[in-house]
């Protein structure tokens, strides 16, 4: 149940972003969701898009160094504790989390993009936790 | 208000100057001859003999020496005698191919404290003086050749070796310094330190400092003797060639006297080789003279610089070479230490990375700090901070493995180092060392 996301690299200067995001707007690509990692030096700009092939290439073609990573995309109800129940059954899973960031909130639905170093025991973790993970298509549809 | 150390050569005339020069020179070359088969090959291959060399009008018929046959030699391939008639190594601080090692014998190291005594006699010291050397001890030549200099000029001699700075300005102050000899880094720093302690050039009883092994500008110079309250000498020599000492400045402050009587200097174009008349801008070159242990003839050290027989107040008559204005080939001096580019690229290589890097060397708080660029590649990026930040520290160890300094290592994207149309522009030095 992973869905893909594209990381781009993007130096920690003024007008870096607004440059990468002009040319993703001028193609057309809809970002449904995102994060930045930064470090004095650089940022990684984390996207979740339709059509991942697609915008990678035009990222590529532009000179931006970029991967694709498969993420978990968590559905839980939207309650204090929410991240608690995803964290606790990937730390008792033995799963290391690398970064978290909210998706979207859709009638008290809370989707967290979850990176982990092992999708398939994380997603059975997060199954056994009886937490739902959630489809691409399901997630564009919201 | 001229003192000498030893008047008879540093004021001699020019005449007699090279007639010791050529006498030396006829006995160096038969010595190196005779026991130095690297050289003795180089020579062979040139089609020159030692009779060929009778004046130093000769010279010119030699072979050069260059840092890439000093690495060739490693270690012992240059020595001009039997290991057991050496007593001392020194060493610069680069690490593998790039280091040079050079051995004394006893009377290489009298010859060598002699030069630094003249160049402390120069900078007014006397039997009287308290000097204080503040240079690194150890392989590093600043600290053995002043302190030896300072011996045999009678000083009082501090043998602080450099670092720990306030306890440096407690013994100036307890003991009355009143010659230092450092880096002119060091020396700018211990001077900030005075005035965050609170005090004041009148506070020290400092009036000389005797500043070498890196270059500084005359900016630099101003804010030393201001900051501490003396006149500050450059004094300039390189590990190949014993060490410091090689020439120093005298209190005229427009470059530095060579001893002429141990190292005859030429100036070469470095493109082709040739001598250039005095005056001219080009590579200097050193002949040792009266060297046992570690004699080299011809010896291109790169740097750039003019050399000028003009008369001196001080009454030396001694040729002056001016501060060395840039070198003819890359390397840098950073924090003391010779650092070449291609030191840098290897590393690059080697640990997976393309040869597109920038090299930044900057001076903050009088340090020299070392900024490396390297564009990251596909393969290498990754989407968390935390690997492409392990990998930054991987490359910085490495290149601190290779050069012995800490670099600071910044991995950029792809194609933001610029690339011009022909050499490419590898090291950007912002310290403006020469003004």
């Amino acid at each position: 149940m992973a869905v893909k996301q594209i990381s781009v690299f993007i130096q920690n200067k003024k007008g870096r972003l607004a440059k990468v995001s002009r040319l993703l707007a001028d193609n057309g690509v809809y970002i449904r969701a995102l994060s930045i990692a930064d470090t004095q030096d650089f940022g990684i700009l984390r996207l979740i898009c339709e059509d991942v092939d697609k915008v990678n290439s035009i990222l590529k073609e532009a000179g931006y160094l970029t991967t694709k990573t498969d993420v978990l995309v968590a559905a839980v109800k939207d309650d204090p504790g929410a991240l608690a129940i995803i964290a606790e059954a990937l730390r008792d899973a033995d799963v290391s989390i690398e970064y978290v960031y909210e998706l979207a909130t859709v009638d008290n639905i809370v989707y967290l993009v979850v990176r982990v170093d092992d999708n398939q025991v994380a997603a059975a973790a997060l199954a056994g936790a009886g937490i739902r993970t959630a489809s691409e298509e399901e997630i564009f549809k919201l | 208000m001229s003192n000498y150390y030893q008047p008879e050569i540093e004021t001699a005339s020019v005449e007699e100057i090279k007639a010791l020069q050529s006498e030396k020179l006829v006995k160096q070359v038969k010595h190196v001859y005779e026991n130095v088969k690297y050289y003795r090959d180089l020579m062979d291959e040139k089609g020159v003999k030692p009779e060929d060399i009778k004046s130093v009008d000769d010279l010119h018929k030699l072979p050069f020496l260059t840092k890439a046959d000093l690495r060739d030699a490693y270690p012992y391939g240059l020595l001009g005698t039997d290991l057991k008639n050496c007593v001392r190594i020194q060493s610069t601080s680069g690490t593998t191919g790039r280091r040079v090692v050079a051995f004394y014998t006893q009377k290489d190291v009298d010859l060598w404290e002699e030069c630094c005594a003249r160049a402390i006699v120069a900078a007014g010291g006397t039997n009287g003086d308290v000097c204080q050397v503040a240079y690194g001890y150890g392989l590093f030549t600043g600290g053995p050749g002043l302190n030896g200099g300072s011996h045999k000029v009678g000083c009082l001699t501090l043998p602080m070796s450099s670092g720990n700075t306030e306890r440096q300005i407690q013994f100036m102050r307890d003991l009355h310094s009143t010659i230092i000899c450092c880096t002119p880094s060091y020396a700018a720093y211990i001077g900030e330190t005075l005035k965050e302690m609170g005090l004041t050039p009148d506070d020290i009883d400092l009036k000389a400092g005797i500043f070498g092994a890196e270059p500084w500008t005359e900016e630099m110079r101003r804010d030393i003797e201001k900051s501490l309250g003396i006149k500050a000498y450059d004094i300039y020599g390189l590990t190949e060639t014993s060490g410091p000492g090689v020439s120093f400045e005298c209190e005229e402050q427009t470059g530095m006297h060579i001893n002429e009587d141990h190292f005859l200097a030429e100036i070469i174009d470095p493109e082709t080789g040739e001598v250039l008349p005095e005056g001219s801008k080009g590579e200097l070159v050193f002949t040792s003279l009266d060297k046992e242990a570690f004699p080299l003839l011809r010896y291109r050290t790169r740097d750039i610089c003019v050399l000028s027989r003009k008369k001196c107040s001080c009454g030396r008559t001694l040729i002056k070479m001016s501060k060395p204005m840039g070198r003819s080939d890359d390397m840098l001096i950073i924090r003391g230490v010779n650092v070449f580019p291609s030191q840098i690229e290897t590393v690059l290589l080697k640990e997976g990375y393309t040869s597109n890097y920038l090299i930044e060397v900057d001076r903050e708080h009088n340090t020299d700090t070392l900024d490396v660029y390297v564009e990251l590649t596909s393969e290498q990026f990754s989407d968390t901070v935390k690997e492409i930040s392990a990998k930054e520290k991987a490359l910085a160890n490495a290149i601190k493995i290779m050069l012995g300094i800490n670099p600071k290592v910044h991995l950029v994207a792809p194609k933001t180092i610029t690339r011009s149309e022909g050499k490419a522009v590898r090291v950007i030095d912002k310290r403006k060392l020469h003004d």
